[in-house]
């Protein structure tokens, strides 16, 4: 994968989506560049999850052109398609840890498949995920039902990082968690872009994490997407992209943040008008 | 791609160990060989040059912490050098999260101890089982008993919806295969009796054995495969998905609401179903006798009404909805024991069924034993 003409990671060309009669992208447009933070926000059924899934490569559309790591999914070989695949790590929304094997096991199925190691050096590299996603060295013997939301999301993680992937997707990767344990994931994903080089993409409903670690945000509004900084987006005028933003939560998280990223700019948009 | 190489060179008083190359996953299972084949200094001051390293992961960041960690345990004091500066992220992250794999424990019953402590946990387990399904018999009954008292609570949509798919749902099957057996049946005994020329009692023996045992065992058997897993799936689905704790916050209890549909609709329409497999499988019986061996029909209809009772055909049915309350039971009670775990409803499902099944043949010779001892 060295061969990277320009530094985008992702280009996603025009897709559409479509489920019954039911549109719901039309005429996606995204481009991620490479070991950035890009989230996708948008309401209730704007597809969120369908556009990671298409990104994926789990959901098809019906039209448009796809590109991951500069090769077009939408027209690979199988063997192709796994040999990328391999460059991706996924973390679902409750984790989806195989339920019958514990979480070194978990961790060890894509180096089984895809890797020739020796079964201690297998275990050892089990061992350093879970050591890095932050969980108890215990953890790895347990199954997932033994385990707490929050653990089950960083086994999850553990077990996304497996074969070290370039790119991270991440369903709603603090749904669920209580806010401590959520601003923890963020500071995790924010160190391991930093030191694994990762690009991550993201769907999240939280606006801290957005503002905490997200370097540009998608926003799905009327089937289409709007790419942009925070401080676009703050300045964007679609009533439901300001009402996202500028709701209590969001201003919350923003005086929470400002002290980091102060996305807006003195004067052009004073915030106490808006309430 | 280069393959990782190290070289350990004796510098003044300082050991260099150098790394080169990738230490990607891809090449971690060689280099991990080449590391534990290596000789290993005491007592020294090693140097880790990564200067040659050109491409890492995690994996090959953790070969060289364990390396690391190796000289360090043998009393080298060793200092890293020459990190590549977009390296070093990863370096530092997996340098302060090292972790040693544990040590897989050991299976324990491959001894004798062992042996004897795995025959003395499953007895205990067995003991608790029965103990507990009894307890869950006694609770199905009470509610039962409840709803004796206060009949307007009983749910007759649920139940008749459980009628539907556990009886109606199942006649094609359940008659198809009663119906092959028939044919089986008159054909292997017809072939038997020839020989003594008394092809005529080929009917008694269809009729008896048909009406008596066949009939109902062979419908219990389907119905366990087909309607007993169906309930624990469904039982141990809603369980994984908190839907029966759901129902007990919104004051439902679970037993009503989904077990006595399934239970007296099971008890309910087993015996209907046994009347049908039973009509099945003597008409294939009686076709077959009619191809093979040219008994007319009335003839087969005049031998069939000498050769059996009305006991006899009671005695099939009476079975029925012991038959059908235990597949209920047993699937039921399966389906509250899933853990939340997709594994364990299939592991469950089909103990249900073994379990139902183990279960209708017992009680299918304690019927026996009963009926011969009041000589019906």
């Amino acid at each position: 994968m060295q061969s990277q003409p320009d530094n985008i990671t992702i280009r996603v060309r025009g897709v559409v989506n479509r489920f019954g009669a039911q549109t719901v992208h039309d005429g996606i447009e995204l481009e991620v560049r490479r070991g950035e933070v890009m989230g996708i926000v948008g309401g209730s059924g704007t597809g969120k999850s369908v556009l990671l899934r298409t990104l994926i490569g789990l959901q098809r559309p019906v039209a448009g052109r796809i590109e991951v790591l500069g090769r077009d999914i939408l027209h690979l070989r199988e063997a192709e398609q796994r040999e990328l695949e391999q460059h991706f790590g996924v973390l679902f929304q409750d984790g989806a840890l195989f339920s019958s094997l514990t979480v070194a096991q978990n961790i060890e199925v894509p180096l089984r498949e895809h890797c020739a190691l020796p079964e201690p050096l297998m275990d050892e590299i089990a061992a350093t995920k879970i050591a890095i996603v932050g969980l108890p060295e215990e953890a790895g013997d347990k199954f997932p039902s033994q385990l707490s939301g929050g653990m089950r999301k960083r086994s999850g993680l553990a077990r996304a990082l497996a074969l070290d992937p370039e790119i991270l997707f991440l369903d709603e990767p603090t749904a669920g968690l209580d806010p401590i344990a959520a601003a923890a994931f963020d500071r995790l994903i924010g160190d391991l872009k930093a030191s694994l080089g990762l690009t991550v993409v993201m769907a999240t409903h939280d606006l801290d994490t957005l503002f905490a670690i997200c370097d540009r945000v998608a926003v799905l509004v009327d089937k289409k997407i709007r790419v942009g900084t925070l401080s676009e987006h703050l300045q964007d005028p679609h009533p439901w992209i300001r009402a996202y933003f500028h709701g209590p939560r969001g201003r919350a998280a923003l005086d929470m943040n400002s002290g980091q990223h102060s996305p807006i700019d003195a004067g052009s948009q004073p915030l106490a008008g808006l309430a | 791609m280069a393959t990782a190489s190290f070289v350990a060179s004796a510098d003044r008083d300082a050991l260099v160990f150098q790394a080169e190359g990738d230490w990607l996953l891809a090449t971690a299972g060689e280099l991990d060989q080449r590391l534990r084949a290596l000789q290993l200094p005491s007592g020294r001051r090693v140097v880790l040059d990564l200067a040659g390293v050109e491409r890492l992961d995690t994996a090959g960041a953790w070969l060289l912490k364990r390396t690391d960690n190796e000289l360090a345990a043998r009393g080298n004091t060793v200092t890293l050098a020459n990190v590549r500066e977009h390296l070093a992220p990863l370096v530092e992250q997996v340098w302060a999260h090292s972790a040693a794999a544990l040590p897989h424990p050991i299976p324990p019953h491959h001894t004798l101890g062992g042996f004897v402590a795995r025959i003395g946990e499953v007895s205990v387990q067995l003991m608790r089982r029965a103990y507990s399904i009894t307890g869950f018999f006694g609770l199905v009954t009470l509610t039962f008993v409840e709803l004796v008292r206060h009949p307007r609570r009983l749910r007759l949509p649920a139940l008749v919806a459980q009628m539907e798919t556990v009886g109606v749902d199942a006649m094609p099957i359940v008659g198809l295969l009663s119906f092959l057996i028939g044919v089986v049946f008159a054909y292997q005994g017809a072939d038997q009796l020839r020989r003594f020329g008394a092809e005529i009692y080929t009917v008694n023996l269809l009729g008896i054995a048909i009406l008596r045992e066949l009939g109902v065992l062979l419908t219990a058997i389907i119905i366990a495969g087909r309607s007993g897993s169906a309930f624990t799936a469904q039982i141990g689905t809603m369980q994984v998905n908190e839907e029966i704790d759901a129902l007990r916050t919104l004051g439902l209890n679970p037993v009503e609401v989904l077990v006595v549909p399934r239970v007296l609709g099971l008890m309910l329409t087993l015996p209907l179903l046994v009347v049908y497999a039973d009509f099945m499988g003597l008409l294939g019986g009686c076709l077959m006798s009619w191809a093979s061996l040219g008994i007319l029909i009335p003839t087969f209809l005049d031998q069939l009404h000498t050769a059996i009772g009305l006991w006899t055909f009671w005695v099939g049915i009476i079975k029925a909805p012991f038959f059908a309350a235990i597949i209920a039971l047993v699937g039921c009670y399966e389906g509250f024991n899933v853990a939340r775990s997709a594994d364990s409803v299939g592991r469950l499902t089909t103990q249900s069924v073994v379990e139902a099944i183990f279960l209708v043949i017992v009680a299918d010779s304690a019927f026996s034993i009963l009926f011969s001892l009041l000589k019906i």
